[in-house]
């Protein structure tokens, strides 16, 4: 047993060298650096970036599983938006208790997931264009349903999700361990797992293997939905606030931490093991620019170049060994 | 002036862990078609890529027309006159022929590309050799012999001396192989020089000169076709006596296994499948023969589940059953290795291990835990039984040679344990040594009481492997031989629409 758990971690860091390498530069360099050098790495710190970076991995958990399928979920920045306005609606609004709130949020997700999942699997239609229709029709909704203004809540109970704490450990902290463990098993574990892999690696021969291949797809894009109904709640608990714009280009750092990871778009592999530590660059390098009073504006342009460069390293070191 | 057209010396070429070439020599007449013999993974195709310009050579030397020349690129292989037919067609199917032929160098006008000059020369190259093509069609509504021809005129139209085709016989029918024939002989009598790959022997006599055999990467020697019995070339090819080549122990079997009745893909337009019926017996290898497009793949399609809508009956042991999907036909114990491995059977990016045992996931796989033992034990199995050659479980399926990603196809099949088992043409692009190890498998199965259906365009094949032979054409079943009667000839007269109806066999 303990044998092969070290077996498994020592090719966890043979498989993800690279991406493990710039993470830990990021890091040692935030540490050395004079001006971040008392606040980056004390414990403060350190869970404010992993409060922030949760909804993006519980996206990214999903987003893994659908980019190996060989698909694309544009749907899920839109998806925040709405479940939180939705979910926050229903405690200010419609008097509910904030649990029924948090279920109509991470639900209504649910809900777009199954209906993205239900058209890509029982059409033709591409994941794309799909999504990019599911994508503005959760922005439509939230934008109808709040009328563009932020819905406050400040209950104690509605911040507990994002804003509060287990132990010492932040609430969405702890969902998001919880949740990324639930996902590798699932990738790993189970013959589903397996399948997501085959039909992303070859859609027609998983068919001759007797794969029920709109099954699958309909499960991991509901997966995906219910991970952003799950982030947008948890975002608007520790915004004290449903937004319209919050979830603003979430989609787009979550297909970052994905393909930082080490995930290829074709589809057929990769690994949740690599999209964390995808995540956590992309959180870790937001944090620095802003403990480094980097302008905001330049961040943007910092964040491309990185996973540019990023993808470019992981895209020779692989080449290198299919040689 | 050299006596050779092309002249390869001591070409040595290695990747890790494998010397792919070593030493090498290969010399081309011109005129003369030449073919190049060897298992697969004996070196022919790295041979033809080093010629291309797709690699480079540690060691060796390249002369053409008596000159060194170094072919550094794709390019400079294209500048010597150098062109390569691949086995996998390269051709962009929604464009059309002319724009394939022209690719990359289409002529210019004033007005950007002049289409009309375009066709008009696509055209007149095509009707050089009587093609019947229109240089306006789209190549996705061509046949895949007439795909070939089209790859053939593109590759003439580079003005080439040095032709090499990459098994173009592999998936067209007996008629269109005569055509491309006697189109080669066209080639040759202009005085280009041909290289060819094939793993069908009785090709050879009919359109080669000369042979060149490569095996394990090295040069064994090079004959006249002419004068070499197929004997001596299959040993010099296997280095071994292959004299359970071609054998089989037939069976009279009257427990009937499997009875399918009018099955149809219940298509209006392109109707392949028309009132299929037949029966399949315990122990019992049924061939399906007819040409390329006759409806083979399309009928078992059907029986597997994998046509929605499809029409018929289907009895396995006497009950009737109803197949949906292919988890149903797999349920009642059918399996299908399917006919293209490319693009319907492998999972490219995934190792032998996953290739192996994604059928049977549910015997290593449960309650969140996976048995990872059972699981290689399961690969091994099957590794050992169809003795694929790969260095290990874990190597990526797509760097296997075509026969070796063969056999993880029908072994990952065959670790379901059918009791019928569909082969649609299992030895396709297989070399002989490949070949034999398949048919003594099918020949263990049948003892062991599953039967067999065997789709194959290749007669011989199918004429020595066969208890029973359907023969198809044009989506309908035109006869039935049993195998004392079975013929080339008889199954190419069914094959057809000689005699419609199929009168004389019933």
């Amino acid at each position: 047993m303990v044998e092969r758990f070290g077996k498994s971690v020592k090719r966890y860091f043979k498989d993800n060298f690279g991406i493990l390498c710039a993470l830990g530069a990021m890091v040692l360099f935030l540490y050395i650096y004079p001006r971040t050098h008392a606040t980056f790495l004390t414990q403060t710190n350190i869970f404010n970036v992993l409060r922030q970076n949760a909804p993006n991995l519980l996206l990214s958990c999903g987003m893994t599983m659908v980019i190996i399928l060989g698909g694309i979920d544009l749907s899920v920045g839109s998806i925040i938006a709405m479940s939180g306005v939705l979910g926050a609606g229903a405690v200010v609004w419609g008097g509910a208790p904030e649990i029924v709130g948090i279920l109509v949020g991470v639900l209504s997700g649910l809900l777009f997931g199954l209906c993205n999942g239900f058209m890509i699997a029982m059409t033709q239609i591409p994941p794309f264009i799909v999504t990019l229709a599911s994508m503005n029709i959760a922005k439509g909704i939230a934008y109808v349903f709040s009328g563009g203004k932020p819905i406050r809540c400040m209950t104690d109970a509605w911040k507990f999700l994002g804003a509060g704490f287990v132990g010492p450990i932040p609430t969405p902290v702890v969902t998001m361990f919880v949740v990324f463990i639930i996902s590798v098993l699932f990738l790993n574990r189970t013959r589903l797992g397996r399948q997501i892999y085959a039909v992303g690696g070859n859609d027609t021969a998983a068919k001759f293997s007797g794969i029920n291949t709109a099954k699958v797809k309909f499960v991991v894009y509901s997966f995906s939905g219910l991970m952003a109904g799950l982030a947008g709640v948890t975002i608007a608990s520790r915004l004290y606030s449903g937004t319209c714009t919050s979830g603003d280009g979430a989609e787009m750092d979550a297909i970052a931490s994905v393909v930082v990871g080490g995930t290829s778009m074709s589809g057929g592999s990769g690994r949740l093991g690599g999209t964390l530590i995808g995540a956590l660059i992309i959180g870790i390098l937001t944090n620095g620019l802003n403990l480094m009073g980097v302008n905001s504006d330049w961040q943007y342009i910092i964040k491309g170049a990185v996973i540019l460069l990023a993808v470019y390293v992981d895209f020779l070191r692989s080449n290198k060994k299919a040689k | 002036m050299s006596e050779y057209l092309l002249e390869m010396k001591n070409i040595c070429k290695s990747f890790p862990g494998v010397k792919a070439l070593q030493g090498v020599d290969f010399q081309l007449k011109a005129g003369e078609v030449h073919a190049l013999l060897g298992e697969n993974g004996a070196g022919k195709s790295t041979l033809i890529k080093v010629l291309g310009g797709i690699y480079h050579p540690e060691e060796g030397q390249i002369f053409i027309n008596g000159r060194e020349t170094a072919i550094t690129s794709v390019n400079r292989a294209r500048d010597n006159g150098i062109s390569i037919i691949h086995q996998e067609l390269v051709l962009v199917p929604h464009m059309t022929v002319a724009e394939n032929i022209f690719l990359g160098r289409e002529p210019v006008g004033k007005f950007g590309i002049n289409y009309v000059r375009m066709g008009r020369e696509a055209q007149k190259m095509l009707d050089t050799f009587d093609l019947g093509i229109s240089a306006e069609s789209l190549i996705a509504d061509l046949s895949i012999a007439q795909q070939q021809l089209v790859e053939i005129v593109k590759a003439i139209s580079f003005n080439c001396r040095i032709l090499v085709m990459d098994e173009p016989t592999s998936s067209i029918s007996d008629k269109e192989v005569e055509h491309l024939f006697e189109i080669m002989r066209d080639l040759v009598s202009k005085g280009v020089g041909i290289i060819y790959i094939s793993h069908k022997m009785s090709e050879l006599n009919i359109v080669c000169d000369r042979v060149s055999v490569l095996r394990d990467g090295m040069y064994v020697g090079t004959c006249v076709v002419s004068e070499t019995p197929r004997d001596i070339l299959i040993n010099m090819m296997v280095g071994r006596e292959l004299n359970r080549y071609y054998t089989r122990d037939h069976v009279k079997s009257s427990e009937v296994v499997l009875k399918c009745k009018n099955l149809d893909d219940a298509k209006k337009r392109l109707k392949r499948v028309d009132h299929v019926s037949f029966e399949v017996r315990k122990g019992e290898i049924v061939g399906f023969a007819g040409l390329v497009g006759a409806g083979r793949s399309e009928t078992m399609h059907c029986l597997f589940g994998l046509t929605r809508g499809s029409t018929g009956e289907v009895y396995i042991e006497g009950k009737r059953v109803q197949i949906n999907s292919a988890v149903d036909a797999m349920r009642h114990g059918i399996s299908l290795v399917p006919e293209d491995r490319k693009l319907e059977g492998l999972y490219h990016l995934q190792s032998v291990r996953f290739n192996s045992t994604i059928e049977v996931l549910h015997e290593f796989i449960s309650h969140l835990r996976v048995n990872e033992e059972r699981e290689a034990e399961i690969t091994q199995q099957f590794i050992d039984k169809m003795h694929t050659k790969t260095p290990s479980q874990y190597q990526t399926v797509t760097n296997l040679s075509g026969g070796n990603q063969q056999k993880v196809m029908i072994g990952r099949w065959l670790a379901t344990s059918p009791k019928l088992l569909i082969l649609d043409e299992p030895t396709r692009g297989v070399d002989v040594g490949a070949k034999a190890e398949i048919y003594e498998i099918m020949n263990e199965l049948t003892k062991q009481g599953v039967s067999i259906i065997m789709i194959s365009s290749e007669l011989p094949e199918i004429i020595n492997m066969a208890d029973r032979v359907y023969v198809m054409c044009e989506g309908k079943v035109t006869g039935c031989i049993d195998y004392e009667d079975l013929s080339q000839e008889a199954i190419m007269k069914l094959a057809t629409l000689e005699t419609v109806g199929g009168q004389n066999n019933g």
